[in-house]
């Protein structure tokens, strides 16, 4: 199964000073994380998000498309990132959840991604 | 005599076609055909065996028609979508996965007990929240009906019937799956959280916290029947034992904690030839061969308090000390004010109503405990025994106003009235 971990943060963007050793610690732990996914072979894809205050939110509502300056909900947390595994169950893909660094100051939504075709890039 | 099937009905089904409401409606109709054929036919030699065969039939029917509106599914998304490479790969790919779980439903026919060991973990899993885990562990491991799990905890049924949904959903949705866990430190935990499911069955039966009747026996009944089948799985795991001790030992005075008219009666004032002498026999035997490993833990302590209780002939000759003593070692493993408060008592009891108050009253600050009408009963039948009779009403008045459940309001105004306030 696809699983799709959102990862929510405090954080309006990557987080801190780029210059400042806690922001080479934080992004050492994800590369630690990412790296051990990558062994295993469960990795797909993964990316941070520019900040949440840059989103943009869409609704269509009779017709009419309806802009938000915005993340869709006002909440203390955003996501800001995201890593796609491919796992055997849930067990697997929540073990790998909790080695996140967003897990342990904000919080990682674990959802599965529906087995589909989606439309393919043209090559 | 179904329902003794059901746990491993449903299991060695969800192992089959790894979809828990298709094993469970599959092990429904099942139990629906014996009910018909077996009355005329007469039981089959190995009813469990005829009972998972039927189910196991119906439910490949059921995969199988649904694997075809799948690949009816999947042709409608290649019309939308039409890319042919993509869709190819990924249509292979899910029939791999169906064709794997059918390969180990055939090999996999001896592992009836990892399937219900698997099932009951299925149930209690910890991304499913604590009231699902209960009723999916209620219907899907004990075969209540919805209907009865509704009633057993007060609820409409549409409101159950849509939780039990959504519990199910969520386990295909998000891949739980019928699996041992990958270690053993995951198994411990997953098996303290199918414990915690368990006991709290039996203490929503044991002291019903809504509503007007007291015990709810349907609700003690599952929960034993769940310990048994545990404690049957897992015959080496002294907390498993500990705890089917514990519910036998507190169950075995069903029939002496109510009154004729459905009023609670306290441990102190039951009439201990009402106890069922089996069944503490029983959760004695248990509870020593539990400790016999070395391995203690909370439920083995509480089995022990409540063996203390039961090994007594009456209220004044139970060894406090030693249930003090052993609140004391609970405390490691539950510190609550909850524990704190009973381990007051249990002082109470041995040393005096001033050394239990002195106790009580250092706990009695915690919000939680605040909200607990039990803590001010505790209180106030300290403050009556030391003569502090004004101190005493106040208590049972503020336990009063904590919405106990009827039972317990009907006592508390009879100890008020005893004290001479209303």
């Amino acid at each position: 199964m696809k699983y799709l971990f959102l990862l929510n943060t405090a954080d309006d963007g990557p987080p801190g000073d780029p210059a400042s050793p806690e922001y080479a610690e934080l992004y050492a732990q994800y590369g630690k994380a990412l790296a051990a996914m990558q062994e295993a072979g469960v990795l797909l894809d993964c990316a941070p998000l520019t900040g949440w205050s840059s989103a943009t939110t869409v609704r269509v509502r009779d017709g009419e498309t309806i802009l938000t300056d915005g993340p869709a909900a006002e909440i203390k947390e955003q996501c800001g990132g995201y890593t796609l595994l491919e796992c055997a169950d849930l067990d697997e893909a929540l073990r790998w959840a909790a080695m996140i660094p967003a897990a342990w100051t904000g919080s990682v939504e674990v959802r599965t991604v529906i087995n589909t075709q989606a439309p393919q890039p043209p090559r | 005599m179904l329902r003794a099937h059901w746990w491993a009905a449903v299991a060695s089904v969800t192992r089959m076609v790894g979809d828990l409401a298709v094993a469970e409606d599959a092990v429904q109709e099942a139990c629906l055909a014996a009910l018909v054929q077996w009355p005329g036919d007469g039981t089959p030699a190995d009813p469990r065996g005829w009972l998972i065969g039927v189910a196991r039939h119906k439910a490949l029917d059921v995969v199988r028609r649904e694997a075809r509106r799948g690949a009816k599914e999947a042709a409608a998304m290649r019309e939308l979508y039409p890319d042919p490479s993509s869709s190819h790969s990924s249509e292979s790919s899910q029939r791999g996965e169906s064709s794997e779980s059918y390969e180990s439903s055939e090999t996999g026919l001896g592992g009836g007990a990892d399937d219900e060991l698997g099932l009951i973990l299925m149930c209690c899993h910890p991304a499913l929240a604590p009231e699902a885990q209960v009723a999916l562990t209620l219907r899907c491991v004990c075969g209540l009906s919805t209907a009865a799990i509704a009633g057993a905890f007060l609820i409409p049924e549409p409101t159950m019937a849509k939780r039990l949904t959504r519990a199910r959903n969520k386990i295909r949705d998000a891949g739980i799956r019928l699996r041992r866990p990958a270690s053993e430190a995951d198994l411990a935990d997953r098996l303290a959280a199918v414990l915690r499911v368990v006991y709290l069955v039996f203490t929503e039966g044991h002291k019903a916290s809504a509503g007007a009747v007291l015990v709810r026996g349907e609700l003690c009944d599952a929960a034993i029947r769940l310990a048994r089948g545990l404690s049957a799985l897992l015959p080496d795991e002294p907390e498993v034992t500990g705890l089917l001790a514990l519910l036998l030992l507190t169950d075995a005075r069903r029939a002496a904690r109510t009154g004729p008219g459905g009023e609670l009666v306290l441990l102190a004032d039951q009439d201990r030839s009402k106890w069922d002498a089996a069944m503490v026999a029983d959760g004695e035997r248990l509870l020593t061969g539990a400790l016999r490993a070395g391995r203690p833990g909370p439920y083995q302590l509480h089995a022990a308090i409540a063996a203390c209780h039961s090994t007594s002939p009456d209220a004044e000759g139970t060894d406090w000390r030693q249930i003090a003593a052993l609140y004391g070692e609970l405390i490691r493993y539950e510190p609550t004010p909850v524990v704190e408060a009973n381990r007051a008592i249990a002082v109470a009891m041995a040393e005096g109503p001033a050394a239990g108050l002195v106790i009580l009253d250092a706990v009695g600050h915690h919000p939680q405990l605040r909200r607990w009408p039990q803590l001010h009963v505790a209180r106030a039948d300290l403050l009556a025994r030391l003569g502090r009779t004004e101190e005493a009403a106040a208590a049972y008045r503020a336990a009063l106003e904590l919405d106990p459940t009827a039972a317990e309001r009907d006592f508390i105004t009879r100890r008020l009235a005893a004290l001479g306030h209303r």
